[in-house]
């Protein structure tokens, strides 16, 4: 067990960060995927992360959303603990109840959209804020076609995922993620899966919510030109560390490192 | 009377029935297994008659119970003439019931050979008989054996039904004995030890091993 | 040669339609139990403690691989035994509808571990309790699959309800016999029940499919 006492129970201060990574590591038996990451965002804040495939991009979202736990560290959400909770003075990891009240704070959509195919598109989004936030139903159905209306699927509101494209259905994923009001939005590769003539159509919607709405986001993609586009910082991540991080100019116009100059060079060649 | 103690006293009568269970299960298995082969063959063949008799038999058997089988067989036939003896009348029955439901196997086993099987071996100027017993079948063979474990479970359990018709396999001593002693728990708790070890320690190992030898025999590892 | 005798068909179809009645009666009671009861079994061996999975899967094992006739004779005797006496369909249905749960647990086992990863961590970031997850999102959407084996079953179980003759009720078999001991007639009995059996069973297969169908379209995968 590691020794938690020099992780503060809460963080304090003027800037505390929306997202704080200390000292984290994930390992599978022997292979670390993550090797102690420090990694802060700040509020309104939009960070990219990118990197070839294994180098633990993914994994940073995954821990984000719990979908992964930790192996050492601590993760923290808006100044308070998100892997762990306060106990006697000290941090323990956190048990369900404590995981529940935490995540309500984080949204997450993914590269394979996993909406819900038993349930159209509005009822995708209704799903959450009536039964995990205890909305109205009428609550929740205009808060949910306001947001499909910002993502450009108000007319396909009762339409099944099976029946949407690939980019649609993004679409729709991102207005469910937005439905819960999250502080923090994860975006896991969301236009990996998708046919390139619609990778627009998403990527405009992700524009959009950074440039109107205050939330923090992070994002995985393969998309060099738009991280480069909306990103206010790019972290290039090597074999489960940050190789590299910047502002988007600098990270993309002037990299330092030689492994960031390969990766880029890379990239624009397969391009 | 303790589990134990039961067993001390009456393991030469339960063994006798076991022993009458394994030969329904064996001689049920080997007609099944022939039938299962013939019909599901016939079911896929493009003679209608051959088609349509292969159709009949597996609904007829599938769509009715084992038991009104059984009985059938034992009781109806004999008023045509044909007599048959009740352990021979056990076995057929519960061989011509799981040999309906084998056919399906059997002929799901063959539709999932991949068409170009069928080509590379017209290609090569086999036969039709030829290109199913050397090339299909074998293939088939071992896409349908995890069904037949099951299956074979299924055909264990169903000698019990011999039973009703008096052969004295492992459940009709069971009855026997709870019939002299009532003592139901030990009886029947020891009749359903004795199905569960035959099941777990008998039929599916040697279901297991033929999947391994067959798929060995594929090249498969 | 035995000669078929239709005026003794007619004469003892009324008795046979009101068997026919207590024969899907058992089916349908025994099913509801399976259901219900299978739902649990399968989620039973989905809990966090590997010891709870453990005893759930091996009494699945246990029940599934030993014959229901000799269960069903387990249930109506042995609680006389220690003074608790059953009534032939309640120990009946508690024999069948348990025996098919075992079956249908593993139906729904295959139908909940079909549904894709992502749609558990879908619900994870909804932040869903876990009893809000296999609710909304993953039993709706492990149905659908369920649904052929859940049907296969439903006809199973009608199929089995003879083997409750054993213990007295008085389902098709159970009247047959009775028709055919006092009259000395089988040939036209057992040869009804045979050909209800299949009226309503290969009927039934077919209403299933359509079933089926619909669900899926109604659901929208």
């Amino acid at each position: 067990m590691q020794d938690l006492s020099r992780f503060p129970l809460e963080l304090t201060g003027d800037d505390v960060p929306m997202v704080r990574f200390q000292q984290v590591r994930k390992s599978y038996g022997s292979l670390t995927v993550l090797d102690n990451l420090d990694l802060d965002v700040a509020p309104g804040e939009m960070v990219t992360i990118i990197g070839p495939s294994g180098s633990g991009k993914t994994t940073v979202l995954r821990m984000l959303m719990t979908l992964e736990t930790i192996n050492g560290g601590v993760i923290y959400v808006d100044g308070k603990p998100l892997t762990h909770m306060p106990k006697g003075g000290k941090l323990v990891p956190a048990n369900e109840r404590h995981l529940r009240n935490r995540r309500a704070d984080i949204g997450m959509c993914f590269q394979h959209f996993n909406l819900f195919p038993h349930m159209t598109a509005l009822e995708n989004c209704m799903e959450g804020p009536v039964h995990v936030l205890g909305l109205t139903k009428a609550e929740a159905r205009d808060r949910s076609e306001d947001l499909l209306e910002l993502v450009g699927m108000i007319d396909k509101k009762d339409q099944h995922p099976s029946r949407l494209s690939g980019g649609q259905q993004q679409r729709v994923a991102i207005a469910r993620a937005l439905a819960m009001r999250p502080k923090v939005m994860l975006f896991d590769e969301v236009t990996s899966a998708l046919d390139p003539e619609v990778i627009g159509e998403v990527t405009n919607v992700i524009r959009g919510l950074v440039d109107e709405h205050n939330l923090t986001m992070l994002m995985v993609t393969h998309q060099m030109g738009f991280a480069r586009d909306i990103s206010d910082r790019v972290c290039f991540f090597y074999a489960g560390r940050i190789e590299e991080q910047g502002t988007p100019a600098d990270l993309f116009g002037n990299p330092q490192k030689e492994r960031t100059q390969q990766f880029l060079s890379a990239v624009k060649e397969a391009v | 009377m303790s589990l134990i103690d039961f067993v001390a006293q009456f393991w030469p009568r339960l063994l006798s029935g076991a022993g009458v269970t394994v030969a329904q299960f064996l001689l049920a298995a080997v007609l099944g297994v022939a039938i299962s082969l013939f019909m599901g063959l016939m079911k896929l063949s493009t003679n209608p008659l051959l088609k349509g008799a292969a159709v009949t038999y597996i609904e007829i058997f599938r769509g009715t119970s084992l038991v009104v089988q059984l009985y059938w067989i034992f009781f109806v036939l004999p008023l045509f003439g044909i007599t048959i003896e009740k352990f021979t009348a056990g076995y057929i029955a519960v061989g011509m019931n799981i040999g309906a439901y084998g056919a399906e196997l059997v002929r799901g086993g063959i539709l999932s050979v991949p068409k170009g099987q069928w080509e590379a071996s017209l290609a090569i100027n086999m036969s039709p008989a030829q290109r199913m017993r050397r090339i299909i079948l074998p293939q088939a063979l071992v896409n349908m054996l995890p069904p037949w474990g099951n299956l074979m479970i299924e055909l264990l359990k169903g000698t019990a039904l011999v039973s009703l018709i008096s052969v004295a396999d492992l459940m009709f001593q069971a009855r026997q004995i709870n019939a002299t002693t009532f003592l139901s728990a030990q009886v029947f708790g020891a009749a359903l030890i004795i199905y569960y070890i035959l099941a777990r320690f008998f039929v599916t190992p040697l279901m297991r091993w033929l999947e391994r030898t067959m798929s060995r025999k594929m090249g498969k590892v | 040669m035995f000669e078929w005798k239709w005026d003794f068909v007619w004469e003892i179809m009324p008795r046979l339609i009101e068997a026919t009645g207590n024969t899907l009666l058992a089916a349908g009671a025994g099913y509801a139990i399976a259901v219900v009861l299978g739902l649990a079994l399968a989620l039973g061996q989905r809990t966090p403690y590997a010891v709870v999975t453990f005893v759930v899967r091996e009494f699945v094992e246990f029940i599934r691989s030993t014959p229901l006739i000799l269960q069903i004779f387990f249930v109506f005797y042995v609680g006389p035994q220690f003074g608790i006496r059953l009534s032939p369909w309640m120990s009946g249905m508690i024999a069948i509808g348990l025996h098919y749960a075992c079956y249908l647990s593993e139906v729904y086992r295959g139908g909940i571990e079909s549904v894709a990863k992502g749609q558990w961590e879908a619900a994870t970031a909804l932040n869903m309790t876990t009893a809000q997850k296999y609710r909304r999102i993953i039993i709706p959407q492990a149905i659908p699959p369920a649904l052929a084996g859940m049907g296969n079953y439903l006809v199973g179980i009608f199929k089995d309800t003879p083997m409750l003759s054993v213990i007295g009720v008085a389902e098709l078999i159970h009247t047959a016999n009775a028709i055919g001991s006092e009259n000395y007639r089988f040939l036209e009995p057992y040869t009804m029940v045979g050909i209800i059996f299949l009226a309503i069973s290969l009927p039934a297969a077919g209403l299933i499919r359509l079933f089926e169908g619909r669900v899926r379209r109604k659901l929208g995968l």
